[in-house]
This record gives C-alpha cells, sequence and structure tokens, in this order.
C-alpha cells in the first residue's frame, strides 16, 4: 500500500510540476494572465468579494470581448488589469511584469508606457485640440510639445481624422471624438490596449467605424486589445470571447459562430 | 504637462475669468483698505515726521500724543539744552486755535509756533511765499489744503489778513506739509508771535526740539534728558522722532475704532477672496475631476497633478493680484489732487502682505480642490 500510495505521490507531483510548468509557460507567452484573481471591497460586515478566483489568458495579437450583465465585475477585471486597481488575492502578469510586484510611481510608470485607454466617453480635454489631445500620452512619458503633437498628428491621420487636428473635442461628433481617443490609446505604442465600452455611446454606424478602426489599427505588431462591451452588433470583430457571470468567468469562446449564442 | 495645466485653465472661460475677478476684487479690498489705514494711522504722526530738523522731541511725560501735550514752563527748555549730548535745543508750540476769517467765519486750526530765530520746525516745501518771510510782523503760513479749507474756491494768494485771538494774521505764505489727521489747516507762525494768536495761559511751550551732539545716538541723548530733569514733582519726557510717531501711532490705534473698521473690511475682502476664488476653483477642479483621472490612468503621477493645480493656482492668483494691485494704484492716482485723499498710496509691505494673503487664499483653493484629485482613483474612469 505504501508502494502504490507513494507511486501516486510522485506521479501527483509530476502532475502539478507539469500544471505549473505550463503556467509559468503561459504567463511568459500571455500578454496578460490572471490566476485565482480576487477581489474585495470594503471591511468588516460591508466586506462584499465581486471577483471569485479568475483565471484568463490574453495572448499577444488578439482582440478579446470581455463581456457579461452589469454588475458581474468586468470593470473591476480590467481596473485589475490595467493595473488601477490591486487584486486582493491572485496574481496578475502584463506584459510578463507581475504587477503586484509593481508599487507607486513604478506601477503608474508601467502603465503609461504599455497600456492604452479608450474610454466610453472619450475623456478628452475639451480646452485641448485633436492633435494635443491625441499627444497626451506622449506629453506624460516626457516628449517635446511639438514633436508630440506631430506624432501624435501622424496616428490621428492613421484613424482618419487628418483633417480635424486643430478641432477641439466639442466641435467633434461622437464617433470622431472616439477616434481622437483611439489615437491618444496608440500614440505611444502601447502592447495592450483596453477599451471600455468604446461604442455605447455611439449610433450603430459610428459603432461599427470605430470597431473596424480598432480591429485594423489596433490590433497590430503582437498587440493585445481587451474590449468590455455589451453591444452585441460588434461581437464579431473579436478573436475571444470572455463571459463573465457573478463575478466568474462564465466562458471563453474562440470560434465566432458561438459569440452571438 | 505644465502646458497642458494652462490650457485646461483657460479654455474653461468663464471660470477663469470668475477666479481672476474674485482674486482682484479680494486684493482690491484688501491692498486699497490697508493703504487707506496705513495713511491714516502715518497722518496721525505727520506733524511729528515733517519736522526733519531736530531728532529728538522732548515733552511732558503725561503727553499720549502728539495733539495732547500740556504747555511746559520756559525753564524745562533751559534744563534741556544743559543736558550733555544736546547740541541744540529749541521751543515749540503746537495747539488748536479759532481764527476769524476776513467775511467772518470761523475756522478751526493747528498753529505751531516755531522758534523765532533758528525757524526748527518750519515747512519745507512751499508752494507761494518764503519760509523766512515768517520774520515778518504778524506773519503766518498756510498749508495748501488748509488754504482751501479757509477760502475755499478762491485763487491762491498772500496777504490775506485774518483774526486770531482777536490779533491780526497776515498770509506770507503757502505750504505743503503732510495732511494731518483731523483735516484741518496747518499754520506755522514764530513762536513769540504765537503768544499773541493763543488765549493767554501760564506757559506756551509744549515741545522742546533738540538735537543730539555729533556722534551721540540719539536714544542715549533722550535717557540723559529723563535721567536728568526729572524732579519729585514733574518729569519731562524725551524720545526720538520714530519713537514719538509710533506713540502717537499706537495711542490711536488702541484709543480709536479706527482698526476695527478697517480691520473688518480687510477680512471681508479676504472671505470674498477665499469664497468666490476659493469655491469657483473647487468647481474648476471637480468638474474637471474625470480628466484628472484619465490623465492619472495614462501615467500622470499625483506629484504631477499636484504640481498642475499648484500652477493653475498660481496663475489665477498672479493674474488676479496684479489686476487687483493695479486698480488700487489707479484708485490712488486718480484721488492724488483730491485734497482730503492726499497722503494716501501704496506701500511696498502693503503689496507683499497682500501679495502673501493672496498666495494663501489660492493654495488654500487649490489644496482643497487638489484633495479631491489626489483621493481620486484612476479606476474611477471607468465607471462612466
Amino acid at each position: 500500500m505504501q508502494t502504490i500510495q507513494a507511486l501516486g505521490d510522485a506521479c501527483d507531483s509530476d502532475f502539478e510540476e507539469s500544471v505549473i510548468g505550463n503556467q509559468q509557460s503561459a504567463m511568459e507567452t500571455a500578454m496578460v494572465s490572471c490566476r485565482a484573481v480576487t477581489k474585495e471591497f470594503g471591511t468588516g460586515d460591508t466586506r462584499i468579494e465581486v471577483l471569485h478566483g479568475i483565471d484568463i489568458e490574453i495572448p499577444p495579437g488578439e482582440l478579446v470581448l470581455l463581456v457579461g450583465p452589469s454588475g458581474c465585475g468586468k470593470t473591476t477585471l480590467i481596473s485589475i488589469i490595467a493595473g488601477l486597481l490591486d487584486a486582493t488575492k491572485g496574481t496578475v502578469h502584463v506584459l510578463g511584469e507581475e504587477l503586484g510586484a509593481l508599487h507607486g510611481a513604478n506601477k503608474v510608470r508601467f502603465r503609461g508606457k504599455n497600456i492604452g485607454f479608450v474610454f466610453q466617453q472619450y475623456n478628452l480635454l475639451p480646452a485641448l485640440t485633436a492633435a494635443e489631445n491625441a499627444a497626451v500620452p506622449l506629453l506624460v512619458a516626457g516628449w517635446k510639445r511639438n514633436e508630440a503633437v506631430a506624432k501624435a498628428s501622424e496616428m490621428l491621420d492613421r484613424v482618419g481624422m487628418g483633417n480635424r487636428l486643430k478641432n477641439l473635442p466639442s466641435q467633434l461628433s461622437g464617433g470622431q471624438q472616439q477616434r481622437v481617443a483611439i489615437a491618444r490609446a496608440l500614440v505611444h505604442e502601447p502592447k495592450l490596449l483596453i477599451c471600455d465600452e468604446p461604442t455605447a455611446a455611439l449610433d450603430a454606424h459610428s459603432g461599427q467605424t470605430v470597431m473596424e478602426l480598432i480591429r485594423t489599427v489596433a490590433v497590430q505588431d503582437g498587440r493585445a486589445v481587451i474590449v468590455v462591451t455589451h453591444d452585441s452588433r460588434v461581437f464579431h470583430f473579436g478573436d475571444r470571447m470572455i463571459t463573465m457571470g457573478d463575478g466568474r468567468v462564465d466562458s471563453v469562446k474562440t470560434d465566432r459562430a458561438e459569440f452571438s449564442h | 504637462m505644465n502646458w497642458i495645466a494652462i490650457k485646461m485653465l483657460v479654455g474653461d472661460r468663464t471660470k477663469y475669468l470668475g477666479i481672476i475677478f474674485g482674486i482682484a476684487f479680494a486684493t482690491l479690498l484688501m491692498a486699497q483698505q490697508i493703504a487707506i489705514f496705513a495713511g491714516i494711522m502715518g497722518h496721525t504722526a505727520s506733524q511729528i515726521t515733517d519736522v526733519r530738523d531736530a531728532d529728538i522731541w522732548v515733552m511732558d511725560a503725561k503727553t499720549r500724543f502728539v495733539d495732547e501735550a500740556p504747555a511746559l514752563p520756559e525753564t524745562d527748555l533751559q534744563r534741556v539744552r544743559g543736558v550733555p549730548g544736546v547740541a541744540w535745543a529749541v521751543k515749540m508750540y503746537k495747539g488748536q486755535v479759532s481764527a476769524r476769517l476776513d467775511n467772518g467765519q470761523f475756522r478751526s486750526v493747528i498753529l505751531f509756533g516755531i522758534d523765532d530765530n533758528s525757524l526748527v520746525g518750519a515747512p519745507r516745501q512751499m508752494i507761494l511765499g518764503n519760509v523766512e518771510d515768517l520774520k515778518l510782523p504778524d506773519a503766518v503760513i498756510v498749508d495748501k489744503a488748509g488754504y482751501e479749507y479757509m477760502w475755499p474756491g478762491q485763487p491762491q494768494q498772500l496777504g490775506r489778513v485774518f483774526e486770531m485771538n482777536d490779533r491780526r494774521a497776515v498770509l506770507v505764505g503757502i505750504c505743503k506739509v503732510s495732511p494731518p489727521f483731523i483735516t484741518l489747516p496747518v499754520l506755522y507762525t514764530r513762536f513769540s508771535q504765537a503768544e499773541w494768536f493763543v488765549p493767554h495761559d501760564r506757559n506756551l511751550m509744549t515741545y522742546i526740539l533738540a538735537k543730539p551732539a555729533p556722534d551721540v545716538p540719539a536714544k542715549d541723548v533722550c535717557q540723559r534728558i529723563e535721567e536728568q530733569t526729572r524732579t519729585e514733582q514733574r518729569q519731562l519726557a524725551a524720545m526720538t522722532q520714530e519713537q514719538f510717531k509710533w506713540k502717537t501711532i499706537n495711542y490711536f490705534m488702541s484709543s480709536t475704532g479706527i482698526p476695527v473698521n478697517f480691520g473688518i473690511t480687510i477680512a471681508l475682502g479676504f472671505i470674498v477672496g477665499i469664497a468666490i476664488a476659493g469655491q469657483t476653483f473647487y468647481l474648476f477642479t471637480v468638474e474637471n475631476l474625470k480628466q484628472f483621472g484619465s490623465l492619472k490612468a495614462m501615467g500622470v503621477c499625483n506629484t504631477r497633478i499636484l504640481g498642475m493645480i499648484f500652477l493653475q493656482a498660481l496663475v489665477v492668483g498672479g493674474i488676479g493680484y496684479s489686476i487687483g494691485v493695479g486698480l488700487t494704484a489707479g484708485f490712488f492716482e486718480a484721488t492724488r489732487h483730491v485734497t482730503h485723499l492726499a497722503g494716501l498710496g501704496m506701500y511696498p509691505e502693503i503689496m507683499i502682505g497682500v501679495g502673501v494673503a493672496v498666495l494663501f487664499i489660492v493654495l488654500l483653493a487649490s489644496v482643497l480642490s487638489a484633495r479631491r484629485v489626489l483621493l481620486l482613483e484612476p479606476a474611477a474612469v471607468f465607471r462612466g
């Protein structure tokens, strides 16, 4: 019995090593890797757990759709992946860097360099022109103003806004503002792009245009894109769909035909 | 990033102008009121500071301020002259008398009776006539504002005759003096002539003006005068010009409601500044909270955000302060020729003091605003 037990232990040990090895390998290759991520808010009686052991992998070169009903934890998850929130338990690796090990200015610097954001409400600075808005990440990185605006103008040209460089956000439509926001998110060539409901404030046509843009411009050079969305009309732009429910990953689909189901 | 901070600030034109208006208004209110207060307090001692040729004022020890000096016996003058370290000492009368004009009207006037020979204490700046003409019989010199008060709307003319204590006085000069606290005409005459113009009393000399010997500090001489002229019955007080000036100013500060009145107005200016500038700046920052959150998400650290907010505060503070000081200076320039406002103006100390107050206002406003931004979680930008 002891021998059988010993053999069994040895098998378990080999299996665990194999699993750990695979995980490490996946973490090394994945753009984003979440392991048993839990997030709690509040303390004592008011403590609430909104994420319950999330495990996901996001490989480079993919557009990943993060979907699920309101309150299921999508925003919390992307905030953790973006380094804007800390996970209560579990580990998050982005570009091979464990976010939990980064603190203060290092984390801010990492985020500024490697992650681009597209917000639901665009969040453009109303006093800046389109070119100046798109140049903000470069200015944050310490670029000179003229050089930053020139590079941002090139990026705006790529997203079809080359003729609106000097327009203020108030002079642009919602779709145009979102294009400026995309240019701003990509101008410093981040490896990860996080888009929070990028089409929610847009009409159907503008939404399609924006998603096409994200698909064609963003998913390049090994970049990964996470798109949080409720909009089923843009599901076909995704390579992978992660469906969340009540703080857990319900399913991960890679077959586009299944995205609408 | 500083450039973005400035663009954010001027981009919201209504609030930008609102904050500047608030700070400019507060600066104007504080600077103007402090300047007027300082000017008025300075006026209380103007007749002391106008005497340039004597460094030491000797008076009865019970004197509380310049307008309230009991008369001294003539023997005190000799006693002061006998103190070692006193180069010279002369007598002076200062008091208030009534003048009867040629049209029958009466005017209260401040009368100075100065030493007949040296004319120590005589006005320095003559507009019309000559100081030496005081040596003529019945001669008096009046200050410009006093002339306008005694003969309003009439051209400046020497030789005018009026009466004081039923004695004939002849105007031989018009001078310029620092405005007195009480807006009465300031008249100068010889001491011997003043004895005729003032209703007769046992003693007339109210002050002894003295000069210390070369290389002897005025304070030391003052101390010697007080020690060596002290008797069991009476005591003289000797002060430097600066000491007597502040004794007079302090009397008015502690015995009148002027500091309280001005203090309330200045405090209101400060509070209005905080209320308008602080609240508007706070609203401005709160309305830009989402933008600041986006910047934080994009990698701008809290220190940088704080720097941006402080820069915005300093810019509006600087512009508002400059406008406020400019308006204050404009007010004093415009009223420079108004007789009863003459002598009031800005002082560097006031500008610095108000500048510090404005700096405090904008820093307080920015700290209150910055608190919201610093506490803002960058993840809030995902909450719509």
